[in-house]
């Protein structure tokens, strides 16, 4: 795990989101809730692509400014009955800066998918 | 319990349903002799149907004769004795019982009505034990019968709650929170007697277990208060409905509609300005729509003339201009937006037991997006699920964070000063932290509405549009709208937004059909440094607030135009512009009848004729085209400015969120709003006031994103901090 030090706490609004850009192009989501717990997910709903980072942010979910999946931000699952999962990174909050491991993306398994 | 157990117990559910009722008839105990309840019954009646003959059903009702029409389609002789002047007598009125029953009759089916059984005689020699042979009447006829099914309603199973003393009327008696005589013993489903209505369908029951299940846990919102039930039967080329009270009495009238030749019989009850009831025989297409009126208490006096024709309320676009769901193939296409077509609407309802229209919109996604197909998708829920179907409920929560609606929301904020959402969510009781999509806009545009420049607008609420104040495309880039007052613009202007398309190498620029320029593909980046390069107002068309006055050329140029257009126009727009609203709001402005701006669709159309101007309101150009309706006539530009302000601001302080002005009108009436607008002075320049202090000293998003609380960081993505 390389944590790298990308904001701090205030830099994003609480229920809010902030767009980090990997040097390879990918783009990830870090999202605060307001009980100031972040979040971050590929910047990329698993329905049309829309950018997550740009949803409403309620809960421990974030609503697709698309077409309005609600995508946990804990697992990156959407919620049923619509079925899709999109990459979770680990981030965490160290002394009010927010540390992001860029390259810990994984999917969740699609436990979410059984009906 | 039966094995010695016992329990105590705080509060107690009981649930003990009901049991057939039989008719205490000599020879009720014969074999062949049955109820119809449950699949023993039905398997029972299947068997004697290949075996046996003559069939006599004992009751006229829907379960009786859907009974019957089974027995007679499986080939036996069936005869149908009921005891009232006419079938289904507490579905029917007279007139549509009996052209049920010419059709029924049709189909070969025996009726004796007002007929009362005397007896069942057995098949041994005394006539009195082995199977029914034959069903004796009062009369003294004698009808044969192998087969006697009894479908003479059900009786609720009170024997334990009365044995304990609890209050028994026809059924359990139950309060508004399905609790008995005794508040720590509740009661629900087919057991009990609600306000005298003991319920035998499933929708109804549910409502009770819920409101009871909120109750049981101390969560202290929800009463029922009764269900409104409609009655389809499930009889193939039996079309009929009927809702409410149909049999009419004081005070009521009645439309018909009778058509003898074409198997055709509609009556409306009405009462006051309120559908109460509606009986429909051989075009029942339009009873859920008649439902809704009913459920929902529309007031109709508006649409009292057109009423029996229907609904014409479907949206024209995206279905193939179908609007009779019975009709449609499986293969065709119900929902435009998501491609869905009915039969695998029909197929979600039946493999996966839906009963309302919000579950089949999640779990198929028809009628989820633009809305259009929502009444063909409410006409195959109510076909599929027949009498399980179950109308939204009449009080609609503003979503599943509360069971409040938006009416009561906005009703608390003006009441009790709420200023922040927060506020909202617990005086309210929320049952979530911070609400949802859904709710947290709507509650942030009620607050700003009612308590301008008090409550604190909170853009984390916003949807991404209006947060970004540029509209968010299907790739993720932005597309920006300037401010063109009128549709005019000038050689500066167009320069300016040539240079910005190359600089910033916007890919797409198109003229809107609000008469301005659109520039496509735009990097969220470089949104800042567009609107500063354009140097020109935010035309908020990601906004639900006021887009456009769409004006046409008028006296200025046009040789028939009457006045001037384009200039009442750019005054309209100068003097709404930042104005937000439920919804978003279009305006337009024609110099002359011939209405080339296109005032006839838009929430206020003004049309200049001779001697002044007229306004039109609430017209709508999308789903469903909505002609506006006359609104008045006023002389001067001020007045224009004043009515259509004043018209407009009753919107904004009154309108549900994401409800355009066409629904409001429907929603309240145009004679509310000529009355609050046109005939009321004062109120008029009340309105206007408040409309002014509203909008004083708004901000440009564009230009003063400090003021207007724009986030700023927004636009810059988080570098690599290595």
């Amino acid at each position: 795990m390389t944590y790298l030090p990308i904001c701090t706490l205030d830099d994003i609004p609480a229920l809010g989101a902030r767009r980090f850009k990997r040097d390879d192009g990918k783009v990830i989501a870090i999202f605060r809730n307001a009980e100031d717990k972040v979040f971050a997910l590929q910047d990329k709903c698993p329905h049309k692509g829309g950018p997550l980072s740009q949803g409403i942010v309620f809960g421990e979910s974030v609503a697709c400014p698309l077409h309005n999946w609600c995508i946990s931000l804990n697992d990156g699952c959407a919620a049923l009955p619509d079925v899709g999962v999109v990459e979770k990174f680990s981030v965490r909050v160290n002394e009010g800066r927010v540390e992001l491991d860029p390259w810990s993306g994984e999917l969740a398994p699609m436990a979410c998918a059984a009906e | 319990a039966d094995d010695g157990t016992r329990e105590s117990y705080d509060r107690l559910l009981l649930a003990t349903g009901s049991n057939p009722f039989i008719l205490p008839l000599p020879g009720k105990d014969l074999k062949g002799v049955l109820s119809y309840r449950d699949i023993v019954d039905t398997e029972s009646m299947i068997a004697a149907s290949t075996e046996y003959k003559d069939a006599v059903v004992i009751g006229g009702g829907l379960l009786g004769l859907e009974a019957a029409n089974g027995l007679k389609l499986r080939g036996m002789n069936v005869t149908v004795v009921h005891v009232m002047p006419w079938l289904m007598e507490r579905q029917l009125d007279r007139t549509a019982a009996g052209m049920l029953q010419k059709t029924l009759e049709a189909k070969g089916l025996k009726f004796r009505l007002e007929a009362h059984t005397e007896a069942l005689m057995g098949d041994t020699d005394d006539g009195k034990g082995g199977r029914v042979k034959a069903l004796k009447l009062k009369t003294g006829e004698e009808i044969p019968a192998q087969l006697v099914v009894m479908a003479v309603g059900i009786r609720p199973n009170t024997a334990l709650a009365e044995s304990a003393g609890l209050h028994c009327n026809k059924g359990l008696v139950v309060n508004d929170t399905m609790q008995t005589y005794d508040p720590r013993i509740y009661a629900v489903g087919e057991c009990v007697s609600h306000r005298g209505i003991a319920y035998g369908l499933v929708a109804p029951l549910f409502e009770q277990a819920k409101v009871c299940a909120n109750h049981l846990a101390q969560f202290g919102i929800g009463r029922y208060t009764g269900s409104l039930t409609s009655t389809k039967l499930k009889v193939t080329g039996v079309d009929l409905f009927s809702a409410g009270n149909f049999t009419g009495g004081d005070g009521s009238e009645d439309i018909v509609l009778a058509d003898p030749g074409a198997g055709v019989y509609k009556r409306l009850v009405i009462k006051g300005d309120k559908l109460i009831g509606a009986v429909m025989y051989g075009d029942t297409i339009d009873g859920t729509w008649f439902f809704k009126l009913l459920r929902d208490g529309t007031n109709i006096s508006a649409m009292r003339d057109r009423l029996m024709f229907g609904e014409s309320n479907l949206g024209d676009t995206g279905h193939q201009g179908q609007n009779k769901a019975a009709l449609m193939q499986d293969s065709a296409e119900v929902c435009g937006c998501n491609g869905v077509c009915k039969g695998v609407i029909v197929k979600a309802i039946k493999d996966k037991g839906l009963f309302t229209l919000d579950d089949v919109r999640k779990h198929t996604k028809a009628s989820s997006s633009c809305g259009s197909c929502t009444g063909l998708v409410e006409q195959i829920l109510m076909f599929t699920a027949g009498g399980d179907y179950s109308e939204a409920p009449k009080k609609k929560s503003m979503c599943g964070c509360t069971d409040r609606t938006h009416q009561e929301v906005r009703d608390a904020i003006g009441a009790q000063h709420l200023l922040s959402i927060p506020s909202v969510y617990r005086f309210m009781e929320w049952r979530t932290p911070n609400g949802c999509a859904s709710c947290r806009p709507a509650i942030n545009f009620y607050l700003l509405s009612t308590w301008p420049k008090e409550a604190i607008d909170d853009p984390q609420s916003r949807y991404i549009n209006e947060r970004s104040h540029a509209n968010i495309q299907k790739d993720g880039t932005y597309s920006v709208i300037p401010r063109m007052w009128g549709g005019g613009t000038n050689s500066a202007e167009l320069r300016r937004i040539a240079d910005v398309v190359d600089k910033y190498k916007i890919p797409s620029v198109k003229v809107t059909g609000g008469q301005r320029l659109d520039l496509l593909g735009i990097k969220k980046e470089d949104l800042p440094a567009v609107w500063k390069d354009l140097d020109m107002p935010s035309g908020h068309a990601y906004a639900k607030a006021l887009r456009t006055v769409k004006t046409c050329v008028g006296s200025e140029w046009c040789r028939f135009g009457t006045q001037d257009s384009t200039r009442m126009g750019q005054e309209l727009e100068r003097a709404l512009w930042r104005m937000q609203a439920p919804h978003k709001v279009k305006l337009a402005v024609s110099g002359c009848p011939r209405n080339c701006a296109e005032s006839g669709i838009k929430d206020v159309g003004v049309i200049g004729v001779d001697s002044g101007w007229e306004i039109y309101v609430a017209g709508n150009g999308g789903i469903k085209t909505e002609v506006a309706q006359f609104f008045c006539k006023v002389k001067t530009h001020a007045e224009v400015l004043e009515y259509s302000g004043a018209f407009l601001q009753l919107y904004r302080e009154e309108g549900w969120y994401l409800e355009r002005t066409v629904h409001y009108v429907n929603r309240v009436g145009l004679d509310y709003c000529k009355q609050k607008v046109v005939e009321d002075t004062a109120n008029r320049k009340a309105l206007s006031e408040r409309l002014q202090f509203a909008l004083d000293g708004e901000p440009d998003p564009w230009h003063e994103p400090e003021k207007a609380r724009v986030d700023l960081k927004q636009f810059i993505p988080i570098a690599v901090a290595v």
